[in-house]
């Protein structure tokens, strides 16, 4: 007879760090009046009524000299130039392809902004158009940059360099944007034997390390050989790592996840997703950090 | 059980979109076993679509739909018992649902119902007292500001009364409105104390 194991969720008090840092937030609802006094310009998540400013969304006030802003715990991304992206092709249009980032509404990859083989300023002609498809299809995922945003909140990517372009085999991990650090470069080669690509909006991208840094024809082709069972199971270790950090409400950044990942491997890979042992590796890693910065 | 699929999305109905609101699309469902007796259809009679509507005209009003052009806010709400105030239920879960979401609101959104049994004023009527034939007075109230998001009379109701049966409703809807900040602020709490600086 097979041993079954059953567990009954009871509820859980999330461990936080021990000592609060920082100063006390100032936390709103919405409605709640964050203040009257008019000298204040208003940001994001507020909005004026009868000369008092009133938070719409839950969340912290942030002040930065004049302007108040009220950042809300989990919102969809929202574009800013430069920032890296992982998304999905949802739909190929007539210049253009359809990117789903985690955002209101859908980015756009121009036909003008990606890198097609033959050299860099080729003239875009009606078979390239045509033969869209054959670069990127629906459901593809790529890795991409922000060049600028519509009035509306639409971001607009490009793939102009060769670190950017089509993603091959890895795993997907689909997290809340706020919970990604911005950092100075988003893709890192962990020594553990993986790299990751962190999106700023919340797609995260867990790959093996490639052996050489070939210089392909504008990041479209894609290597399909079989990865073999080490780096599955490092890739595997590290997404439930992160999911684990995310569940913690950790932020991600390289240190973070690599600290993380140290922490798991007493455990087994499928391990890692019971409760507590989340919570133990996530107190380790959170000790590691702050012993890093005292 | 209200779920809003994480906020705006642009849809399809590209149709419909508006060049310079948001679209609020609702929908309520109740389960099978929320009533005395299983009912047969759970979606697409008359009270869902009625229910439905009226959700969607509270919530356009509460949410600031001028932040989004072209998106569609769906909310889809589902009960899983039914005891009277369903629409009130609906309303309060879709508010929480709704700041969780992180979409922009200008309050919180707290309703209740309220009726007269002989002259005094009963508030969050259960289902043997709203069957009972009674006056019922619906409520949706924005608690900071006191305005009034909908408010619904079935059945007559002398003028008189009016005030009474109001009052008993916002003073329902403000003890929700205490409850659910409350809770708001303590997951605020939480999340901030976790996620660090």
């Amino acid at each position: 007879m097979a041993a079954i194991t059953m567990r009954l969720p009871v509820a859980r008090r999330a461990v936080g760090p021990s000592a609060p840092r920082g100063g006390e937030k100032h936390l709103v609802a919405p409605g709640d009046t964050i203040t009257t006094d008019t000298g204040y310009m208003r940001g994001h998540g507020t909005y004026v009524d009868e000369e008092k400013l009133i938070a719409s969304v839950a969340g912290a006030v942030e002040r930065v000299n004049k302007l108040v802003c009220v950042k809300a715990l989990k919102a969809r991304y929202n574009g800013e130039v430069g920032d890296i992206v992982v998304g999905r092709i949802t739909e190929v249009q007539q210049k253009r392809w359809k990117v789903e980032t985690n955002s209101r509404l859908d980015s756009v990859l121009l036909l003008s902004s990606v890198n097609l083989p033959g050299g860099e300023l080729r003239r875009r002609s009606a078979e390239d158009e045509l033969a869209m498809r054959d670069y990127l299809q629906e459901g593809d995922l790529i890795s991409a940059e922000v060049q600028s945003v519509f009035s509306d909140g639409a971001v607009s990517l490009h793939t102009r360099s060769l670190k950017y372009g089509k993603l091959a085999q890895g795993v997907l991990v689909q997290v809340s944007p706020s919970l990604v650090k911005r950092q100075k470069t988003h893709f890192h080669d962990l020594p553990c034997g993986a790299s990751v690509i962190l999106g700023n909006n919340g797609f995260i991208w867990i790959y093996p390390t490639p052996e050489q840094k070939d210089e392909e024809a504008g990041g479209f082709t894609t290597n399909l050989e079989p990865v073999p069972l080490s780096d599955r199971e490092v890739i595997s270790r590290l997404r439930n790592c992160i999911v684990a950090l995310v569940n913690q409400k950790l932020m991600l950044f390289d240190t973070s996840i690599l600290y993380c990942y140290e922490a798991s491997l007493p455990h087994q890979i499928k391990d890692i997703l019971k409760p507590e042992v989340e919570e133990e590796i996530v107190l380790e890693t959170r000790q590691k950090l702050l012993d890093l910065e005292g | 059980l209200p779920s809003v699929p994480a906020p705006p999305q642009m849809r399809g109905s590209r149709s419909k979109a508006l060049p310079d609101r948001a679209v609020v699309n609702c929908q309520y469902s109740m389960a099978t076993f929320s009533t005395g007796e299983r009912r047969r259809r759970p979606h697409g009679d008359r009270q869902a679509g009625e229910l439905a509507l009226h959700l969607k005209q509270t919530f356009e009003a509460a949410i600031l739909t001028s932040l989004f052009p072209r998106s569609q806010i769906d909310i889809y709400v589902q009960v899983l018992q039914a005891d009277g105030g369903n629409y009130c239920a609906c309303v309060n879960a879709a508010t929480l649902a709704v700041m969780d979401a992180g979409i922009p609101m200008r309050d919180y959104v707290c309703a209740s119902t309220a009726g007269l049994a002989e002259d005094t004023p009963l508030a969050d009527l259960s289902s043997p007292e709203e069957a009972a034939g009674g006056p019922r007075l619906v409520l949706a109230l924005l608690p900071a500001s006191g305005q009034i998001a909908l408010l619904q009379l079935s059945a007559r109701l002398h003028q008189e009364r009016l005030e009474a049966a109001l009052e008993a409703a916002g003073e329902a809807c403000r003890a929700l409105h205490a409850v659910m900040d409350r809770v708001v602020r303590e997951r605020l709490r939480e999340v901030t104390a976790l996620m660090g600086d």
